[in-house]
C-alpha cells in the first residue's frame, strides 16, 4: 500500500489558516505518510457554486481536476470543500460526459482529513497529547453530506489528557454557509449567537471543528459574547503532543 | 434583495417576543418528532421514508393517469371533480355552487391549498361568510393575518395576543385563560357547523383507486365541516395523490410522527363521496376541485420535480435554523420554511423574491427530515443558478458577475493566485474581518510556508 | 376546459401520451404480526389510556351494559344502531334514545346530548384507534358531536395496526363514504402549544373491550 498522500489545503486555509495545514501535514507524517503538496491548486469552486454562478464554478472545478488527476490519494482539512469535490462537481458537470467521467474516477480518492484517519489510515490513536476541556461543532457538510459524525469523536477520545463535552443542542449550523453570512448578516450572526451560548454552557475552553470557516464563524461569535473559548481545528488538536 | 424581505427579516430578529414564540414552539414539536421517529421507536423510519418517496415519485412521474384514474372513481361514487388552472377557477366554482344551493354560510377545515388561492377574500368579496374552524386558524382569520406556520397557524401569538383579538373581533369580555378561550371558540364554532351550507376542506391525501380523500386533524373541525353541511367540497393541489388505500400504511405512519410527534393524528377521515343509500348522516352532495395553480410547471424539470412530494408535515420548519428565527411571516407568500423557499419560486418565478433561495446556509437539516427525501438543499442551489442566469439575461447584478468571473480567473491561473493571496484579506471589507476574528493576516500562506520546508 | 388544459399540461411536461399505460406503482409490504388476542387487548388499552382516554375491561356484555351504566352517571345518551350495542343491551339502559336513522333528528339530539355511544368496526392495538365505519349502524355525528363518547366492541375486532387494517379492508370505498380512525379524545394546542381536550370533538372518551 503506497504511502503517499497529496495535500488539498484550500484557499482559505492557505490565506488565512496556513497553520491548520501544518498541523495536518505533521499528523500524516507522523503516521508515516508521504505528503506532497500540488502546487497548482487553487479552490474548489464552492464560493461562486453556491452564489448561482456555475459557469463561474466549472472553471475552477476544471482546474482542480487538473491539478489533482494523476495524485493517488487527496486530503482536506475541511469537510464543506471535500463534498463540493465529493457531491457537487458530479452536478456541476452534469452535462459534459467526459468531464464527468473524470470527476466519477477522482471523487473516490478525496477525504476529509478525520475520515481519511480513520477510515484509510484506519487508525483513532494518533499519538497526540492535548490538556484540555473541549466540545466538538458538527459541521454541517461534514455530518450531513459526508456522513461524519462519530469518526472525530473517537479520534479525540485518543487524546491522551483531552475531556471532550457534548454541547447542546448539538448538530445545529453555526450560520456561516458562505455567502450567507454575507447576504444574510443580521441572521448568521443570530445563529452565531446561538452556537456561541451552547459552547460556553458547556464549560469547555476550546472547540473543535472540521472546517475552518465554521471555526471563523463560531470565533467571531464568541468574541462578540465576551467569551474566552479558544477555537481549535482538529488538525491542531491532533498534532499536539 | 427586496426591502421587504430585509425588513421583515430585521424586524423578526429584532421582536424578542417572536423570537421567544416561535424558538420554543419549534423546539417542541422538533423534539417530539424525534422521539417518535427514533430508531428504537420506530426502526422502520428510513425504509418508509424511502417507501414514501418512492410512491411520490412514481405518483409524479404518472400524474396523468393517476388524476384521470382518481376522477372515473370520484364519478363512480356520485361524486365531481372540478379542474381550476388557477385560483380564479377555484372561488368561481365555489360562487357558482354557493349561488345554486342559496348558501350564505361555509365552515372550513385548515387548508394551506385555500390559502395559496385567497379563497376566503375572494368569498367575502362576494358576500359570502366563509369561517375556519381550526382554532389556530380562527385565530389568525379573527387577526386579519396568514397562518404563520403549516400546521400551526397562530404560534407566534400568545394568550394575551388571542384575549385581545376575541375580545375586539367578537365583543366579548377579556378571557386570558387558554382552555376558557378554547371553549369560548367551540361554542361560537359549533353554531357556525350546525348552521352551515357548505363545508369546505383541504385533502391531505386523494387516494387515486378509491376517489377518496384523507384527513388528518386532532380537533375534530375537519369531521365536523364535512360531515355537518349538505354539500362538501374538497380543494386540493394535483399533487396530493397517492395510488392506492393501502398506502396509507406508509404515510400514514410518517404524516403526525414527522408533523408534531404523534403516531396517528386524533381523527384520520377517508372520505369517498357523499353519503350512501342507508348512510344516515354526511353530506349529499361531494365535489373535489383540482388545483394546478402551477404545479404543472415543476414537471418538466426532473432535478427539481420532487418539490411536488411534499405532505405538508412541516418538520422542515421545525428543524430549520432560519424559519425558526425568522418567522412564517418573513416569508413572501403562503408558504414558509424550506418548503416555502422552493415551492415559491417555482410557483410564482424566481423574480418574486430573487432573494428567497440564498436565504439558507445549507445546512441540510431539512433534507434529513422530510418524510419524502426531497432533496431541498439541492433544490435551493439549482434555483440559486436560475436566479443568476436571469439576472444575466437581464444584465442585473452586473458587478456581482464580474467579480466571479474575476474569481475564476484567478483561481484558473495558479500563479496569478499565489500572487493576490495577500491582497485578498485586505480586499476583504473591516466589518467581516472583525466578523469572523481575522485581525491581521497570517505573515505567510501555507503555499509559502510549504516551500520553505 | 380546464380539465384538457390541465392534463394535457401535465401530460406534455411529463412527456407522456394520453392513455399511455405506467409502470406497476412500487409495492408497499404490509407486514401484519402475530399477536395473541390477550396481547392486542392489553396494548389498545394501554395505549387509550396514554391519550388520556378512559378504558374497562369487559368479561361480559352484561359487565359490559352495568359499566356503561354507570359511567353515564345520570346523563343523556344517544346509541348507534349498531346490533353489537343491541347484544349488549345498550339501548334499554335509561336515558339512552336509539334507533334514529333520520338524519335532521339525529343531528338535533346530538348537539345537545352529553354522551354518544357507538360500537367499532375495528380497533388498532398500536395506535389505540378505533376503525368508525358509517352506514346505517354506525352514523357518523354520534362519535363527534356529544362531548363525550363511549365505543363497546367484542375483542376479535381488534387489529394489530394500520398493516393490518389494510389487509382485511384495502378497499374502504367500496363499502362505506366515511371510514374514520378515532385516536384519542379531540386536542388542540393551538393556544402557546397548551394542551387543551374537546374542542369541536368529544374531550372524553372511553373504550370498551368485551371478551
Amino acid at each position: 500500500m503506497s504511502d503517499r498522500v497529496s495535500l488539498f489545503v484550500t484557499c482559505v486555509v492557505d490565506q488565512l489558516f496556513p497553520k491548520i495545514g501544518l498541523s495536518m501535514v505533521t499528523v500524516l507524517e507522523r503516521l508515516g505518510y508521504q505528503v506532497d503538496f500540488p502546487e497548482e491548486q487553487t479552490c474548489c469552486g464552492q464560493p461562486a457554486f453556491n452564489n448561482g454562478y456555475w459557469a463561474e464554478a466549472r472553471v475552477t472545478a476544471r482546474h482542480f481536476l487538473d491539478t489533482f488527476d494523476a495524485c493517488e490519494r487527496i486530503v482536506a482539512p475541511s469537510g464543506s470543500c471535500t463534498s463540493m469535490v465529493v457531491n457537487h462537481f458530479a452536478e456541476l458537470f452534469r452535462k459534459e460526459p467526459e468531464t464527468l467521467a473524470r470527476v466519477e474516477a477522482l471523487r473516490r480518492r478525496v477525504w476529509e482529513f478525520s475520515a481519511f484517519l480513520t477510515d484509510v489510515a484506519g487508525v483513532e490513536d494518533v499519538g497526540a497529547h492535548l490538556d484540555e476541556v473541549v466540545t466538538f461543532h458538527d459541521g454541517c457538510h461534514a455530518l450531513r453530506e459526508l456522513g461524519i459524525r462519530s469518526g472525530p469523536r473517537r479520534l479525540l477520545a485518543h487524546v491522551r489528557g483531552l475531556e471532550l463535552r457534548e454541547m447542546q443542542p448539538v448538530e445545529e449550523c453555526c450560520g456561516f454557509g458562505g455567502t450567507f453570512a454575507v447576504k444574510f448578516g443580521e441572521l448568521s450572526c443570530a445563529m452565531a449567537a446561538s452556537k456561541a451560548d451552547a459552547i460556553v454552557r458547556t464549560g469547555a475552553r476550546a472547540v473543535v471543528s472540521l472546517d475552518p470557516s465554521c471555526l471563523m464563524q463560531i470565533r467571531g461569535a464568541l468574541t462578540r459574547a465576551g467569551a474566552s473559548v479558544r477555537t481549535m481545528h482538529l488538525a491542531e488538536v491532533l498534532a499536539s503532543v | 434583495m427586496s426591502v421587504e424581505f430585509d425588513r421583515k427579516i430585521h424586524a423578526a430578529l429584532n421582536d424578542s417576543k417572536l423570537q421567544l414564540a416561535v424558538y420554543t414552539a419549534t423546539a417542541r414539536l422538533k423534539e417530539n418528532r424525534e422521539n417518535v421517529v427514533a430508531p428504537s421507536v420506530l426502526p422502520d423510519y428510513q425504509e418508509l421514508r424511502t417507501q414514501a418517496n418512492a410512491l411520490k415519485k412514481h405518483v409524479v412521474e404518472n400524474l396523468d393517469h393517476y388524476l384521470e384514474e382518481f376522477e372515473r372513481n370520484v364519478q363512480a361514487r356520485g361524486g365531481k371533480v372540478i379542474w381550476a388552472k388557477d385560483a380564479t377557477e377555484v372561488a368561481d366554482f365555489v360562487l357558482s355552487l354557493a349561488r345554486e344551493r342559496n348558501a350564505r354560510l361555509i365552515v372550513k377545515s385548515k387548508s394551506m391549498t385555500t390559502e395559496e388561492v385567497d379563497l376566503n377574500e375572494r368569498l367575502e368579496h362576494h358576500g359570502l361568510e366563509s369561517v375556519e374552524t381550526d382554532l389556530g386558524e380562527y385565530i389568525v382569520q379573527l387577526a386579519g393575518e396568514r397562518p404563520f406556520h403549516i400546521v400551526a397557524p397562530a404560534l407566534h401569538k400568545d394568550r394575551y395576543d388571542v384575549a385581545d383579538i376575541f375580545q375586539k373581533r367578537l365583543g366579548i369580555e377579556r378571557e386570558v385563560v387558554p382552555e376558557k378561550q378554547t371553549l369560548i371558540a367551540r361554542k361560537r364554532l359549533r353554531e357556525k357547523f350546525l348552521a352551515a351550507d357548505i363545508g369546505m376542506s383541504g385533502a391531505n391525501f386523494l387516494v387515486a383507486d378509491s376517489g377518496a380523500i384523507v384527513l388528518v386533524e386532532n380537533e375534530g373541525n375537519a369531521r365536523l365541516s364535512t360531515t355537518a353541511p349538505k354539500v362538501h367540497v374538497a380543494i386540493a393541489g394535483i399533487e396530493k395523490l397517492i395510488p392506492r388505500a393501502q398506502d396509507l400504511a406508509v404515510f400514514l405512519k410518517l404524516l403526525g410522527r414527522s408533523c408534531t410527534g404523534q403516531e396517528l393524528t386524533v381523527y384520520t377521515s377517508f372520505l369517498s363521496g357523499a353519503r350512501r343509500e342507508g348512510e344516515i348522516d354526511g353530506p349529499d352532495e361531494f365535489y373535489v376541485v383540482l388545483l394546478d395553480n402551477g404545479r404543472t410547471r415543476l414537471l418538466p424539470d426532473r432535478g427539481k420535480r420532487q418539490s411536488l412530494y411534499c405532505i405538508r408535515c412541516s418538520a422542515c420548519l421545525n428543524t430549520c435554523p432560519v424559519y425558526r428565527r425568522i418567522g412564517g411571516h418573513s416569508y413572501p407568500w403562503v408558504y414558509g420554511g424550506p418548503i416555502g423557499a422552493i415551492l415559491t419560486p417555482q410557483f410564482l418565478g424566481t423574480a418574486h423574491e430573487p432573494a428567497l433561495p440564498f436565504a439558507s446556509s445549507l445546512c441540510g437539516a431539512c433534507a434529513e427530515v422530510c418524510p419524502v427525501k426531497i432533496d431541498i438543499p439541492k433544490v435551493l442551489l439549482e434555483l440559486r443558478s436560475e436566479v443568476r442566469k436571469s439576472e444575466a439575461r437581464e444584465s442585473r447584478n452586473r458587478l456581482e458577475k464580474l467579480a466571479f468571473r474575476a474569481f475564476a480567473w484567478v483561481t484558473s491561473h495558479p500563479r496569478v493566485y499565489e500572487m493576490l493571496a495577500p491582497v485578498t484579506m485586505a480586499l476583504m471589507p473591516a466589518r467581516l474581518r472583525d466578523r469572523f476574528g481575522l485581525a491581521e493576516p497570517p505573515a505567510r500562506t501555507f503555499r509559502q510556508l510549504w516551500s520553505r520546508r | 376546459m380546464s380539465r384538457e388544459n390541465i392534463l394535457h399540461r401535465v401530460r406534455t411536461g411529463l412527456g407522456r401520451g394520453a392513455g399511455l399505460a405506467i409502470s406497476e406503482p412500487p409495492a408497499v409490504r404490509l407486514r401484519v404480526p402475530q399477536v395473541d388476542v390477550e396481547t392486542r387487548i392489553a396494548t389498545m388499552l394501554r395505549r387509550v389510556e396514554a391519550l388520556a382516554g378512559k378504558t374497562h375491561r369487559a368479561p361480559t356484555m352484561e359487565d359490559a351494559r352495568a359499566f356503561v351504566e354507570a359511567a353515564l352517571a345520570g346523563r343523556g345518551a344517544v346509541a348507534s344502531n349498531a346490533p353489537y350495542l343491541a347484544e349488549c343491551g345498550i339501548p334499554s339502559l335509561a336515558g339512552v334514545k336509539s334507533g334514529i336513522h333520520d338524519r335532521e333528528e339525529l343531528r338535533a339530539i346530538c348537539a345537545t346530548i352529553g354522551v354518544g355511544i357507538t360500537s367499532a368496526n375495528y380497533a388498532l392495538a398500536d395506535t389505540g384507534s378505533l376503525v368508525m365505519l358509517s352506514s346505517a349502524a354506525e352514523a357518523r355525528m354520534i362519535s363527534l358531536l356529544p362531548p363525550a363518547h363511549i365505543a363497546i366492541l367484542p375483542a376479535d375486532r381488534i387489529l394489530t395496526g394500520l398493516d393490518e387494517l389494510f389487509t382485511v379492508l384495502p378497499h374502504p370505498a367500496e363499502i362505506t363514504s366515511s371510514m374514520v380512525l378515532i385516536t384519542g379524545p379531540s386536542r388542540t394546542g393551538d393556544i402557546e402549544q397548551i394542551l387543551v381536550r374537546g374542542v369541536h370533538g368529544p374531550g372524553e372518551l372511553t373504550v370498551v373491550v368485551v371478551g
